[in-house]
């Protein structure tokens, strides 16, 4: 076969190709990236400047003495340097991430174009507030809406982060508890073994001891459980729901109860609150602080790690507690109160919160309407459900064949025997151009698998991703077991040393020690 | 709805494979009476033209920095961003990738993760850096808390010049956390006697410089204090940009520092998302809060970057972990360092260069037309005035006028007694003009 050039379009060899390496190390697209240190240079850089102005110093004995140690780029190779690292990263754009627990869901280049507005991106937080009532509006709008999925009295906005809101919403907890007078003796928070480590942290952070609820083996918390660690010692329960096993807890009104009537509170992990909106308000549940990650339900970008936020809507017995700056109206103008006095427990963070967030999730509210995010919910449900159902035969449930929420989760017994663990597992699948799933969480399913697929996929997308699960539960079973102990195979880089990188860490990069002349002579 | 690719047909079909017949079958481990049968009373899906208009509208009610004269700062900065960086940081793969949870596929955001480390390292004259905070001020908290598990002890010592939202953040979890906090009383001039609240009770001194009313202060005899006692010094900044300039904390002896990034490539977001710059001795290393990454190899012997010391958060640890922390500033990390890449050393001093001239040639404007005092012996970016009335007001004519004059320090202390100073920050970005503009909006406003 000759090309149109009159060149041969078939190799001499049909994989002579993959045996010999290259000379660069790149492997075409796939290119090798220097540290940033070894290609940029000292005296150079990418921002054009203008002179200052001459003017006598005012920085008194403080000047910066010697180099900072710090190369510049000049801005094509700042450009390629960075292009070429981003082109070793997986993202939602590039396929399905069905990392569980963490809703890699679509995100819509409406909601960056909004936050980038100048009237929301340029806005500083300590201008005068006649100068952002705008923003004020956007804030109120936000919290409208939040209020409304949960059925919730008051609304917290300015937690960075899902474990700040948990931070947050516990904080809001132990002042409630300061007013009763009971701060001496209501410290122990209840945490099922199920729970996201974020909520042991947290309780314990604050000065709460944790008792853990066992897990039964259902994968569900049960009241019977919960009744017998009650008591005048108890402040809080952390229960999330949907739960990190991707289930509904089914008890969740009577363990609401049980909790209120013992004298302590109610706080939801709302993680995985994206399964519920519009079906269920949370404030019907006896729920009384649960925070909202917005980059997981309200899809602001993931960013490789953040910035993520995390509200908290707050009930009635909590409300008075919230944290400042909050939003007011006063006559026609909106005001923001930034001091806490009276029951306000205080402060989170400098200035108002995550604005960039806020402007996102409200554009993706907006976008979506009451109508798309119940739709959204009800679709991520079906998707998860659909994978569990046609993977049920070949891969093993821990808590047997049941309907799950957003997510589906599996174990490794279907492993048993194989030489393949859900560790392999995984990286196989990046061999297969996917995402693995979150793999060893929950703790309580062993070797846990947890899929979590969310509405952004297609059917078609569905499909070829049960296939390919398919074919690598296939594989495994009939004992292709290197397919799985060395994978990926194709990645940018097979697997990591972590062990190496935890025993003598090394956290960033020093120049290398110059050669020295004997050294150099004799080579 | 363009978000959703499920059409019904394809709806109908999965729930038949599942075997149910509604979707609320899937729902069945919810309380019935609880399940809604409609969507909640909120407006439904809008096309694109239409989410437009409504945010549109919120931000043209607001007076963006670009289009003013704007002269505020007291904790976050208006610099000039390179339309690189806001390019990059848009690629797909680095805003809709997850925390590098798999390396193999992560390596773009470990890498620049390590980077990140290393600048931050350099710039602060410190031993190690993490991949950041979600800001300064929690930045602050964590802090705190770390000198506390580090030296045994709980009281921290906080400086009257440190931001008064970093005090009330360390304020309030420390309340919560059961620990003590010595707040001196606010500092306008930088002349509180830090030294002596330093004893062999206290934890850590948190003391920040620039200050909040713009001072450069000397840490030096502070650390030597400190660590005489067994204490920690934290140093503090929220511009970043003055590390091109003036003396690095590590110069001066602090263990543990602490900043906001927001002014290397973040834009004002009228308060957030940021990123908080943290970094230590180390021998503090394994107390350090929040995410670490380090260096390693592959199964090839190739160089790679992983997530590392995990053995310290609180997915490992759960209740004895050192922080609750689960995530970092990923993408605000990214624009920082790629604005900091793009400046390298040369353009940082010289950026940092611009900003101080240009506030020396506003301050020299001030007194020439002696309309106020400036408080400041020395400054960087930011100084403090004294002006005649009440400073809010004052703030508020001149914006009235098209000017943003700075932060009235009543604003961030209400009731100390400090009604007739302003903070005025001036960066790069203001011009001759705008600083004309700002004597003229100023004169008549007194």
């Amino acid at each position: 076969m000759l090309n149109n050039q009159g060149r041969p379009t078939q190799p001499a060899a049909n994989d002579a190709g993959a045996m010999h390496a290259t000379f660069t190390g790149n492997r075409a697209l796939m290119q090798e990236e220097p540290l940033l240190f070894e290609i940029g240079r000292a005296d150079v850089s990418g921002v054009d400047a203008p002179a200052p102005k001459a003017v006598a110093s005012r920085l008194g004995a403080h000047a910066r003495q010697g180099e900072i140690g710090l190369p510049g780029l000049s801005e094509p190779e700042a450009m390629r340097h960075y292009v070429r690292l981003s082109q070793k990263n997986y993202g939602i754009d590039t396929g399905l991430f069905p990392l569980g627990s963490c809703t890699m869901k679509h995100n819509p280049r409406l909601n960056e174009k909004m936050a980038r507005l100048p009237g929301l991106g340029d806005i500083h937080p300590l201008q005068p507030v006649s100068t952002v009532q705008g923003a004020l509006a956007l804030m109120q709008e936000l919290s409208r809406w939040l209020l409304a999925f949960t059925n919730m009295e008051a609304v917290a906005l300015s937690p960075k982060a899902g474990a700040h809101g948990e931070l947050c919403g516990m904080m809001a907890i132990k002042a409630a508890i300061a007013a009763r007078g009971e701060s001496a003796t209501r410290t122990v928070v209840l945490v099922p073994d199920s729970a996201h480590g974020t909520n042991p942290a947290t309780a314990a952070l604050i000065g709460f001891s944790v008792k853990p609820v066992p897990a039964r083996a259902d994968g569900r918390v049960h009241i019977e459980d919960v009744t017998p660690l009650l008591g005048p010692d108890v402040a809080a329960i952390m229960l999330t729901n949907p739960n990190t096993c991707g289930l509904f807890e089914s008890q969740i009104q009577d363990i609401a109860d049980a909790v209120h009537a013992a004298g302590g509170y109610f706080y939801c992990d709302g993680a995985n609150f994206n399964a519920i909106v519009g079906k269920i308000r949370p404030g019907d549940l006896g729920v009384d602080a649960m925070h909202i990650n917005l980059h997981k339900t309200f899809s602001t970008p993931h960013g490789g790690g953040g910035p993520g936020a995390g509200p908290v809507v707050l009930s009635k017995r909590l409300a008075a507690y919230a944290p400042v700056p909050f939003v007011t109206r006063d006559g026609e103008r909106l005001t923001l109160v930034e001091h806490a006095d009276g029951e306000s427990f205080g402060r989170m963070t400098a200035f108002h919160g995550q604005m960039g967030m806020y402007a996102r999730a409200l554009s993706y509210m907006l976008s979506h309407g009451a109508d798309g995010c119940r739709q959204a919910s009800e679709d991520a449900v079906l998707n998860a459900n659909y994978i569990r159902a046609c993977l049920a035969d070949v891969m093993s449930q821990p808590f047997g064949e049941r309907p799950c929420m957003h997510e589906a989760l599996f174990d490794d017994h279907w492993l048993k025997d194989t030489g393949v663990t859900t560790l392999d597992v995984a990286k196989a699948m990046i061999d297969e151009g996917y995402h693995p799933m979150t793999i060893y969480f929950p703790l309580v399913a062993h070797g846990a698998m947890l899929i979590e697929p969310t509405e952004s996929e297609s059917k078609a997308s569905l499909d070829l991703f049960i296939a390919t699960m398919r074919d690598l539960a296939f594989a495994a079973k009939r004992g292709d077991v290197e397919r799985f102990s060395g994978a990926p195979y194709h990645a940018p880089r097979r697997r990591l040393d972590e062990t190496r990188a935890a025993r003598a860490p090394v956290l960033k990069w020093t120049a290398p020690a110059p050669i020295e002349p004997a050294q150099k002579a004799a080579e | 709805m363009r978000y959703l690719p499920l059409t019904d047909a394809d709806r109908q079909a999965m729930l038949a494979r599942i075997g149910v017949d509604h979707i609320d079958a899937l729902f069945a481990d919810a309380p019935r009476d609880k399940l809604l049968a409609k969507p909640v009373d909120l407006p439904h899906a809008r096309s694109e033209i239409e989410v437009e208009r409504i945010i549109g509208r919120m931000a043209a009610q607001n007076v963006s920095a670009s289009s003013a004269p704007f002269f505020v700062g007291a904790g976050a900065y208006k610099h000039h961003i390179p339309a690189t960086v806001d390019h990059l940081i848009q690629r797909s793969e680095f805003l809709t990738s997850y925390t590098p949870y798999q390396p193999e596929i992560a390596q773009g955001t470990l890498q620049y993760l390590f980077e990140f480390q290393t600048q931050v390292a350099a710039l602060t004259g410190m031993d190690v850096a993490n991949a950041s905070m979600y800001d300064g001020s929690t930045g602050a908290g964590e802090a705190v808390l770390m000198a506390h598990r580090v030296t045994r002890r709980n009281k921290a010592v906080l400086s009257g010049g440190l931001h008064p939202h970093y005090v009330d953040v360390v304020k309030t979890l420390s309340h919560m956390a059961g620990d003590e906090v010595v707040a001196l009383r606010p500092d306008v001039s930088a002349t509180e006697d830090i030294l002596a609240a330093i004893d062999d009770s206290v934890s850590c001194v948190v003391v920040q410089t620039p200050d909040v009313f713009g001072n450069l202060r000397d840490l030096s005899a502070i650390a030597e204090k400190a660590h005489k006692h067994g204490a920690l010094l934290i140093a503090v900044f929220t511009e970043a940009m003055s590390l091109g300039l003036v003396a690095p904390p590590g110069a001066m002896g602090a263990d543990i520092v602490v900043g906001e990034g927001q002014s290397i490539g973040n834009g004002l977001n009228f308060g957030g998302p940021y990123v908080g710059l943290f970094a230590a001795n180390q021998k503090y290393l394994r107390q350090m809060p929040g995410r670490l990454c380090g260096q390693t190899v592959d199964a090839e012997g190739k160089r790679g970057f992983v997530l590392t010391l995990s053995t310290r958060e609180q997915h490992i640890r759960r209740e004895k972990a050192t922080s609750n922390i689960c995530t970092n500033s990923g993408l605000c990390v990214l624009a920082f360092t790629i604005h900091l890449s793009l400046l390298g050393q040369t353009g940082l001093k010289r950026i940092a260069e611009t900003n101080h001239a240009n506030a020396v040639a506003l301050a020299e404007m001030i007194e020439a037309e002696k309309i106020a005092g400036i408080l400041n012996e020395s400054f960087f970016n930011e100084f403090t005035i004294r002006v005649k009335g009440n400073a809010a007001a004052v703030i508020e004519k001149m914006a009235a006028t098209g000017v943003m004059g700075g932060v009235p320090v009543s604003r961030l202390l209400p009731g100390a007694g400090l009604d007739d100073l302003i903070v005025v920050a001036n960066t790069e970005v203001n011009t001759d003009e705008d600083r004309a503009a700002f004597v003229d909006a100023l004169k008549g406003a007194l």
